[in-house]
């Protein structure tokens, strides 16, 4: 287990180098001097535009900027915004909070609902109920996630006044952050109704985030499973006369999680990329409505820096799936 | 029980709202975070009402509404003969903001002044260069280096301002966002304390609101200050609920979880209005959106050409289509709500026959050229590609082809300045400061071709007249110059003159004595609820 984990940890490095090119030259790729963009119409002289350039260090060769950036990351430091004049690294833990609080709920409400919906399908492959699923999961799959959102808050804060529109909480509860995830805050704040109201702004973003991810989860237990149940040892475990339950939850449904788990890890990725647009549209303060907007300022150590922990994150989260496997299949662990 | 303890949860929201039970608490569905509450670092509206336009005061002020400039921390100035001179009789008893991080010893003072501007310009001041990457971007752009001399303290509640050369608008520079009045009691203690950069994270101001707390991205808290110069505010709270979609603001406002949402979508403002619940003000913006030729580049140097193509536009549907109503056709380069805007000035008609005509006793046949659109929306043009598209239409009415362009933004800011350009560029401005000179001096002066004045256009007779108006300090002699200069400016065209956007203000019927402000800050000084 050992030797599995340590190259593992060791393919993370060369991962981690060249994520971290790509972080940086991406925003760079962009057209847009982010000194002209920061002007607007009211424009700026040569001289103060150079001037400006240099104060950020803009002008200097691109490999001299990614050296200083590289030394900087591992001495924990991603620079300053350009913006706020903030620590990159200050901001990202600031706002980090909101967005782990909103992909932790979106992932368990698509898993919980996911992978029973999907082991259902397979086992009634065929039926009203399967149909119904898996058409579904498709339009959920297809779903674009702006104008879900939307359509969401129209009906149950607009029309029906279910939930409150956008926000982490209402205004009226005002308390210090102590761990940034608003759920604990509010109970530790003592305020009454400040934690049902945490919960009450929690559920159409949770709701929307998790509306691609349930689709996956449930498409690939209910594909999984079906594999899985046409096998010959679930074929046998029948035969041996074992009850319907222990043969799909035991016998099958370990074997058909090492794909879902999979499926799981890689939608880490896919909150990521929801979390911006689901943010943006919820006034969410989170990583994604601050990349957003960091990326339109052309900030670019916000952007760098926002994207290489980002990154850093899912290559963990990665990991720990790799882990997993081995834990669930131990044949896994041995292959080289 | 749940249903108690939602309904105790609605009573104590609509208790917030409506603001009788305790406390009046006003919430602002705002459009944007602050880039940070030093204004004087920053260029964005979004940020100024954040900062200066809640807790900080300059020495004048604009009156509320208004592009009116009033004595705030300055109680009156005088202006030398020469006009190089400005002395400000300071306010005396102004108190800075109590808070739970600063307690001010001292009332507000000359020290004050002097340490706000002095920062912004000398070099050497340790202020200079306080936070990663300051930069003084107003105070730069504004062109205040060259023009000011120095600023000195004449005793505690005198302060003369010195400049290199007579500048009427200085006044009107004065009220803008830069020169908001910090504490200089309150920099030192964060300066002994190591702590430079919480300036631009903590506020304090002699404002009508004190700054409470920040939450990035989400909220702004402020409390009204109970020492305010001016009297304390009606309202007790002030709360910015930060929201960036336009669709969600709108909803948030319906569902009256804010009472002011700004920037509503001009296809919905008719249904806003519909609402009982609501009420929605309306003003022209302080901007216009026009069309510059190169008017160093034949064809476009002739003056009956680009006469002939400003009247083959149909400036009424680029109304309909791209402003979708929320817009007047401009007539004048400054806006109607401008003091020496010049009604009198007649537009040129839309007659395609007559500008057919036009064109050919100028001797001009199968003109082709090219327009430039931004990429970008602004308030003074939402949608730049299809007003391009509907002047390509009109223009090919009167038998010129145009060719549409455009690039990415700051590169078209950058290129459309060049004076051989070729096209015909689609711009605007919004005022900084209610001057005409923000308007006539930055985008049509001679020295600024290859700069601002996206036309190329040096008029000897509109400079002449353009400089009186900003060296005299005589108000009627300046209105007169620019009210002339705006009668020579449509003789000879350079742009085609075409929309000021009219600006929308959704907001509870709750809500009183809010007043739009022309300047396109918002403001809720003097605001109640009812």
């Amino acid at each position: 287990m050992l030797r599995f984990l340590l190259s593992r940890i060791g393919l993370l490095i060369p991962t981690f180098i060249g994520v971290s090119i790509v972080a940086f030259s991406f925003i760079r790729l962009l057209p847009g001097d982010p000194v002209l963009l920061m002007a607007g119409e009211r424009g700026l002289s040569e001289e103060r535009h150079a001037e400006l350039l240099k104060q950020f260090g803009f002008d200097r060769p691109i490999w001299e900027q990614y050296w200083d950036y590289l030394l900087g990351i591992f001495q924990g430091d991603l620079g300053f915004s350009i913006v706020t004049k903030k620590p990159v690294i200050a901001e990202f833990f600031a706002l980090f909070p909101a967005t782990v609080e909103l992909s932790l709920c979106a992932i368990v409400l698509a898993v919980l609902i996911g992978i029973p919906v999907g082991i259902i399908a397979a086992v009634k492959r065929g039926s009203f109920f399967d149909h119904t699923v898996m058409t579904t999961a498709l339009v959920g799959y297809s779903m674009p996630i702006f104008w879900w959102g939307l359509l969401l808050i129209i009906l149950f804060a607009g029309i029906l006044q279910w939930t409150p529109v956008s926000g982490r909480i209402s205004l009226i509860y005002f308390f210090p952050q102590v761990t940034g995830f608003m759920l604990i805050d509010s109970l530790l704040s003592g305020q009454a109704g400040a934690f049902r109201s945490a919960v009450s702004h929690l559920i159409l973003p949770s709701i929307v985030l998790a509306t691609i991810p349930l689709a996956v989860i449930a498409r690939q237990t209910r594909s999984a499973m079906l594999e899985v149940l046409s096998e010959d040892y679930v074929r046998t475990a029948r035969a041996k006369g074992l009850s319907p339950f222990r043969v799909i939850s035991v016998h099958a449904l370990r074997n058909a999680m090492i794909p879902v788990i999979t499926t799981i890890g890689l939608q880490i990725g896919v909150l990521m990329a929801g979390a911006i647009l689901t943010e943006t549209i919820f006034s969410w303060p989170g990583i994604g409505k601050w990349m957003v907007e960091s990326i339109s300022r052309r900030d670019y150590p916000v952007v760098q820096g926002a994207l290489l922990m980002v990154a850093t994150i899912i290559m963990l989260v990665n990991l720990v799936v790799d882990m997993l496997y081995g834990l669930i299949n131990p044949s896994i662990r041995y292959a080289r | 029980m749940m249903k108690l303890k939602s309904l105790l949860t609605g009573v104590a929201f609509a208790a917030l709202l409506a603001g009788t039970a305790h406390a009046k608490t006003l919430v602002y569905c705002s459009e944007g975070s602050p880039e940070g509450f030093d204004p004087a670092l920053y260029t964005a509206g979004t940020t100024f009402d954040a900062s200066s336009r809640s807790v900080y005061n300059g020495l004048v002020g604009f009156e509320r509404g208004s592009t009116k400039t009033i004595p705030a921390l300055a109680e009156s100035w005088d202006v030398s003969k020469d006009g190089l001179e400005y002395t400000f009789k300071l306010r005396k008893g102004v108190k800075f903001h109590t808070t739970d991080f600063f307690t001010p010893s001292r009332d507000f003072n000359a020290d004050d002044v002097i340490f706000t501007f002095d920062r912004q310009f000398k070099k050497d001041h340790p202020w200079h260069e306080y936070t990663a990457g300051t930069s003084w971007e107003y105070f730069n752009s504004m062109d205040m280096p060259a023009a000011v001399k120095e600023f000195i303290k004449v005793d505690d509640y005198t302060v003369k301002l010195v400049l290199t050369k007579p500048q009427a608008p200085m006044v009107a520079n004065l009220a803008m966002d830069f020169a908001s009045i910090m504490s200089k009691e309150y920099a030192d203690k964060l300066e002994a304390e190591g702590k430079m950069d919480m300036l631009n994270q903590q506020p304090v101001g002699t404002g009508p609101f004190q700054f409470v707390a920040y939450q990035k991205d989400a909220v702004i808290r402020y409390k009204a200050n109970p020492d305010y110069w001016a009297g304390k505010q009606p309202i007790d709270d002030l709360v910015f609920a930060i929201t960036t979609d336009q669709s969600v603001r709108q909803q948030k406002l319906i569902a009256g979880e804010c009472h002011v949402a700004p920037y509503p979508n001009p296809a919905d403002i008719e249904a806003l209005k519909g609402d009982p619940n609501l009420q929605v003000m309306e003003q022209e913006g302080l901007n216009v959106g026009y069309l510059a030729y190169n008017t160093k580049v034949a064809p476009f140097d002739n003056a009956k050409v680009r006469k002939a193509l400003n009247m083959a536009i149909n400036k009424e549907a680029i109304l309909e289509v791209v402003f979708q109503g929320a817009g007047k056709i401009a007539k004048n380069p400054i806006p109607p709500t401008m003091w020496s805007y010049n009604d009198a000035v007649q537009d040129d008609p839309y007659d395609p026959e007559a500008a057919k005509k036009m064109l050919e006793e100028a001797g001009v046949k199968d003109l082709s050229m090219k327009i430039w659109a931004m990429p970008v929306q602004r308030p003074y043009n939402p949608n730049a590609r299809r007003m391009a598209e509907l002047i390509q239409e009109d223009f090919g009415k009167i038998g010129v082809t145009v060719e549409i362009v455009s690039f990415e933004w700051g590169e078209y800011l950058k290129r459309s300045k060049e004076e051989d350009r070729d096209g015909a560029v689609l711009l605007g401005w919004t005022g900084d400061n209610g001057d005409p000179d923000n308007f006539l001096g930055v985008l049509l002066s001679c020295s600024g071709v290859g700069g601002g004045n996206r036309a190329q256009w040096c008029n000897e007779e509109f400079d002449a007249l353009i400089k009186t108006g900003a060296e005299t300090s005589d108000q009627d002699a300046r209105t007169k110059a620019y009210e002339e200069a705006q009668v020579v400016f449509k003789r000879e065209a350079p742009w085609a003159t075409i929309a000021h956007s009219v600006v929308h203000m959704p907001m509870r019927k709750e809500v009183t004595g809010y007043k739009m402000d022309p300047l396109g800050s918002h403001r809720f000084d003097g605001v109640d609820l009812q």
